[in-house]
């Protein structure tokens, strides 16, 4: 049973938390994370699971099994790769319903905010938009 | 020699802090910091002389209309161009698509650019070939990033009608010789029209349009050290009546009725409407400006750091350098071997290091290098050997940190 999202947030955050001001140290942690994401299968790697943002692209593949929804993903940029194995250890493994009312505040906890922005090149608010409706439609299948 | 030290008092930006470091400005060729005198032009100008130019009687609106003809003259001198040559335009990109849209031409034309214009010296070419059955042709590069001009007389033929050609990429800073070329091109067919980009070359040469003897010469007030929203639109002489109006209104005629209107016969005929005038203003104080410290101190001070980076980038192993060679305003693109540029721009950043990262808006030429994009480093006449040095140590640590 995996653990609900709340408490996800919070192992992050103390993760995160032994770095305090030690910016480069939280991205070497965050470019780590990006490494051990275990890769989207090539075969899913298609056109259609392509997120595109300005410079990076990330793939997305979402599955739906025993009511949870379960997501894979890449990307081509590293740290966005590491925002990307974020989300997941968050959001995969979860109920539809939960994944739509999460509001992710960790990410502004753990000083990443600035990734999440709308301007930002990096497609990421995009990813989450999608992951919410690959969500939605899966469970409505 | 200029004084970079007196010089960067002029710039008030420079200040700043970025993510609690000194901000390290390496992003001129995407635009340029405006200097005191520029900044407080456009203040005096709301203060205490704005008005509607070319229309009124009054004294503002005299007032303003001489400073902006004023500002035109400052424009043309700069360029060694006559006043009624100079059309002033929002930027580059509204520059080229006045050319574009305003020239028509018979089925089957063609129109040559090359693999590494920007997509603003593409676009409006590839609708104009849209709307008139045209072909787009394309003049290729060497890897170097240079330009195959021997190709070109296999290009221009009797059915090409303009030649749209960067004077300076704009990703990697090679200068092509468009004088060299203008002449060959005219040789063969002196009816061809010749466009030349020179939103990347104002900033760093001495610029001569009779000399260039080009049709037009496009630039952005903008990378300057002007207002944005500024740009300029050269046309020779004897080709401003092949020029058709793309757009027209108040401002460009001599008399109107419902059934005919007369256009009147200078450049204000492309002027249309309201124009930018704390802008165009500001563009004659940004002149000034690099009148004052001379174009070629300017050019010699750039060229230096160019050299000096490029020196220490070479150094280092992980980099792929392109166009990696001195014949170059002063930018400099590169990659990390296996690393995305957008990770490395996103660590320098955090250390204040503004850099542009991406395709530059010049897709084709990343296609033509088979990459995503590049990180692209592009120095002004404020830029410094210690910013150099700064920014070489702490790219060092990106690359630690990704790898
Ligand atoms: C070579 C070149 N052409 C055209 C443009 C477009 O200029 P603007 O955006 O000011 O219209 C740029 C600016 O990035 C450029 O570098």
């Amino acid at each position: 049973m995996k653990s609900d999202i709340t408490d996800i947030e919070e192992e992050i955050i103390s993760e995160f938390e032994i770095f305090g001001d030690d910016w480069e140290g939280k991205y070497e942690h965050l470019i780590d994370l990006g490494r051990t994401l275990p890769l989207i299968n090539e075969k899913c790697k298609i056109e259609e699971n392509i997120i595109k943002g300005c410079q990076s692209r990330v793939w997305l593949n979402s599955e739906l099994k025993d009511g949870k929804i379960y997501f894979t993903a890449d990307a081509d940029a590293i740290i966005t790769k590491g925002m990307v194995a974020l989300m997941i250890r968050v959001l995969s493994g979860q109920t539809a319903k939960e994944i739509i009312d999460t509001k992710l505040e960790f990410i502004d906890k753990i000083g990443f905010k600035e990734h999440l922005s709308p301007t930002r090149a990096n497609g990421l608010v995009s990813m989450i938009n999608r992951m919410k409706l690959d969500a939605i439609k899966l469970s409505e299948k | 020699m200029i004084d970079v030290e007196k010089i960067r008092k002029e710039f008030p930006i420079l200040n700043r802090q970025v993510n609690k470091s000194s901000l390290v400005y390496f992003d001129n060729g995407a635009t340029t910091q405006k200097p005191r005198g520029v900044i407080n032009g456009i203040v005096k100008y709301y203060s205490e002389q704005n008005a509607n130019i070319h229309r009124g009687v009054h004294t503002l609106s005299r007032e303003a209309t001489e400073l902006y003809e004023k500002a035109r003259k400052a424009v043309s001198d700069f360029i060694n161009a006559n006043d009624s040559e100079i059309i002033f335009t929002s930027g580059t990109t509204d520059s080229i698509n006045i050319v574009a849209n305003g020239l028509n031409f018979p089925t089957g034309s063609e129109i040559i650019v090359s693999q590494m214009e920007h997509h603003s010296n593409i676009l409006p070419w590839q609708l104009s070939c849209e709307r008139n059955n045209g072909k787009l042709r394309v003049i290729p590069i060497n890897q170097d990033g240079t330009l195959q001009v021997d190709r070109l007389k296999e290009l221009v033929n009797d059915k090409t009608r303009v030649l749209a050609l960067t004077h300076v990429s704009n990703t990697l800073g090679v200068i092509n010789p468009v004088k060299e070329i203008i002449k060959e091109v005219k040789k063969i067919n002196p009816n061809i029209l010749i466009l030349i980009d020179g939103a990347q070359s104002v900033p760093h040469m001495k610029i001569d349009v009779k000399d260039l003897d080009c049709d037009f010469f496009v630039f952005s007030g903008h990378k300057i050290y002007a207002p944005t929203g500024t740009g300029v639109l050269f046309i020779k002489e004897n080709v401003l009546g092949k020029l058709q109006m793309s757009k027209t209104g108040g401002g460009t005629i001599k008399s109107v009725t419902f059934e005919k209107t007369e256009y009147v016969d200078g450049p204000m005929r492309f002027e249309a409407g309201t124009p930018n005038i704390e802008g165009v203003l500001g563009m004659a104080d940004a002149i000034n400006f690099i009148n004052s410290l001379g174009i070629k101190e300017i050019a010699a001070h750039e060229h230096e750091l160019l050299c000096y980076a490029q020196t220490m980038l070479n150094g280092i192993s992980e980099l792929e350098i392109y166009a990696n060679h001195l014949n170059k305003a002063s930018v400099i693109s590169f990659n990390v071997k296996n690393q995305h540029p957008f990770d490395v721009g996103t660590l320098l950043d955090k250390y204040g290091i503004a850099v542009r990262t991406g395709h530059h808006c010049t897709q084709p030429l990343m296609q033509f290098y088979g990459i995503q994009g590049t990180i692209r480093a592009s120095f002004a006449l404020y830029n410094t050997k210690e910013e150099i040095d700064y920014f070489i140590e702490k790219l060092k640590k990106a690359i630690t940190m990704l790898n």
